[in-house]
């Protein structure tokens, strides 16, 4: 290393810096958690004695176990469905060509661009005609929105990257483009079908306006919702302590997700933006 | 693909190729004009009615008299100025920070690789999470926050962070950039690597100092990363409603356009006022991604291929 010695110093003291910038406001939900009483009360750094009593309360004294599974249908259901329709919607924008191709990826870009905001009375009113209201059901609907304008923009993305040849061979044995489809391309998109997948998953799983608006009850709530609304008798005693419990019971499995699929997610945010 | 001379076959092969291509995208395009284009257009149509949302059936037309309403509502202009600080101050904010750790996380270091899934974090948080958490730290008797500045001697009496009027815009920034700036500085950094080591190491032997690298190499080269990187955050930033709406509700010092029409939507029930709001939130977040997208162009088609 030719870098002086000061100069080396100050760098170690920004990455330290900015490592304690991103990870203490994770950390002090952790030691939150795990206080209780009038523990909550003082600023401890350390957890005094830490205590499990607010994650038993969070499942036993309201319904986060099911607005878990409800995280989970909505969350599931949407990606598959993107998935689904994005893998073919794929193809034909990345390996066919035809007028009027760019228009559309444009469009779909667009969509994908436009706030959630600006659909929220028709998207209301959708749901309720359907019956879906207060269900996981609606909240799978309305979320492709965003999920399957996102998948059909990755996965076009890393479709054009494989070569043209791949084709040629099944064409010449009299396969159509379905069968192209299914056994040429889908075996090859795994990975891009895991990433996008697992982006569009996230954002599902975090979504909140249309969750907040589109459910009344724990019949259809998600995760964000529940947390969001978590009270306790007045403004000023909001139970502190449940609330951290709650965010680190779902923060956890993202973050772990995070960190095992690093390069992946890293490759796909660029993927989905550079391109998008 | 029988008879017929190969050139003949392959103009057929095409046409059958076309027809499977629209099949395919057929799905897509009905499930988008259901869950996109039927409830922008809904949504647009009863911003012109004087709909309730108990009874959107009942809806009657009273022409522009909701967008009329909309904008002599001084709480509108506030949720617009309110919206236009934040977009400007936090997207600012996380392009110069995201830029700084970009930097850091491309220098060659120990313990680079720990750092580079630290960044990860803030933005694996959900955001409703992030909101709760920072709404703890900034409590006003309990609030860690409050207790560092004590401590340090920069505050002498604790702040209402979130309570006050003239700091809640700042607090929820401040939680934006936590939030986001890890995302602008991974896109940033996937840009920085696509930059050519060879030109640093020449520009070092021409004896350019740090800064003047940064500026003649860095800046030019990333351009196209820097536009994406804006374009995306400001559109996210202009429609914010979750970390608005946990952190502090619908308090007017902080409510932007996104909060603004949902209130007038479900908490007045008032279908007509609230559409009227939404369309006009598309209309300016519209025009905002047209400028935009106009004066960063060619980093932007470049991208798009």
């Amino acid at each position: 290393m030719r870098a002086s010695l000061p100069h080396r110093a100050l760098f170690g003291l920004a990455a330290a810096a900015l490592l304690l910038f991103l990870l203490f406001p994770v950390y002090w939900a952790v030691v939150t958690s795990l206080k209780s009483g009038s523990a909550l009360f003082a600023v401890d750094y350390l957890p005094p004695r830490p205590v499990w009593g607010n994650y038993v309360a969070v499942f036993a004294e309201q319904a986060f176990g099911r607005n878990i599974v409800n995280s989970v249908i909505v969350a599931s259901t949407t990606v598959a469905v993107a998935l689904a329709l994005g893998l073919f919607a794929a193809y034909a924008l990345s390996r066919v060509t035809f007028r009027g191709r760019r228009l559309l990826l444009y469009c779909i870009l667009g969509v994908s661009m436009f706030p959630q905001i600006a659909v929220l009375t028709g998207m209301f009113e959708l749901i309720n005609r359907l019956g879906l209201y207060d269900r996981p059901l609606g909240l799978s609907l309305s979320y492709l929105i965003f999920t399957l304008p996102f998948t059909v923009w990755v996965l076009t993305a890393f479709m054009r990257e494989l070569p043209v040849e791949l084709e040629d061979a099944a064409r010449v044995d009299g396969a159509g483009p379905f069968t192209v489809v299914v056994r040429i391309f889908l075996p090859l998109m795994g990975p891009a079908l895991a990433t996008s997948g697992l982006l569009a998953f996230i954002v599902a799983w975090n979504e909140f306006l249309f969750a907040l608006t589109f459910t009344l009850t724990n019949r259809g709530r998600t995760v964000p919702v529940a947390i969001a609304l978590i009270s306790g008798a007045s403004e000023h005693e909001l139970p502190w302590g449940r609330i951290m419990a709650a965010s680190v019971i779902v923060t956890l499995p993202l973050v772990i997700l995070a960190l095992a699929c690093q390069r992946r997610i890293v490759a796909g945010l660029t993927a989905g933006s550079v391109r998008g | 693909m029988v008879a017929g001379p190969p050139r003949a076959a392959g103009l057929q092969g095409q046409a059958h190729r076309v027809r499977a291509a629209w099949l395919f995208l057929l799905p897509t395009l009905a499930v988008l004009a259901a869950v996109a284009g039927w409830p922008l257009l809904r949504t647009v149509a009863l911003g012109f009615t004087d709909a309730r949302l108990s009874d959107l059936g009942a809806a009657r037309w009273v022409g522009l008299d909701d967008f009329a309403i909309v904008l002599s509502d001084p709480d509108w202009w506030r949720s617009v100025g309110n919206t236009l600080v934040f977009t400007s101050v936090s997207v600012s904010l996380e392009l110069v920070l995201g830029m700084a750790i970009a930097l850091v996380l491309d220098a060659r270091f120990a313990g680079r690789g720990a750092l580079r899934a630290a960044v990860l974090i803030p933005w694996a948080v959900p955001t409703v999470v992030s909101a709760q958490l920072w709404r703890w730290m900034y409590n006003d008797t309990f609030g860690v926050v409050n207790d560092l500045l004590t401590r340090l001697g920069l505050i002498d009496r604790p702040i209402a962070w979130l309570a006050d009027d003239r700091t809640a815009l700042a607090a929820v920034i401040a939680t934006d950039v936590w939030k986001a700036t890890p995302f602008m500085s991974l896109l940033l950094l996937a840009g920085l690597q696509t930059i050519p080591r060879e030109l640093y190491e020449s520009a070092s032997v021409d004896g350019a100092g740090g800064l003047r690298r940064f500026v003649a190499i860095t800046l030019p080269l990333l351009r196209p990363a820097i536009a994406v990187a804006l374009i995306f955050r400001t559109l996210d930033a202009l429609r914010v409603f979750d970390l608005i709406y946990v952190m502090t509700s619908n308090a007017r010092s902080t409510a932007t356009m996104s909060v603004y029409a949902r209130q007038q939507l479900i908490d007045f029930q008032d279908a007509g006022v609230g559409s009227a709001a939404c369309f006009l939130i598309f209309l300016v977040i519209g025009l905002v991604s047209v400028g935009y997208i106009a004066v960063l162009r060619p980093g932007f088609a470049a991208g798009g291929r």
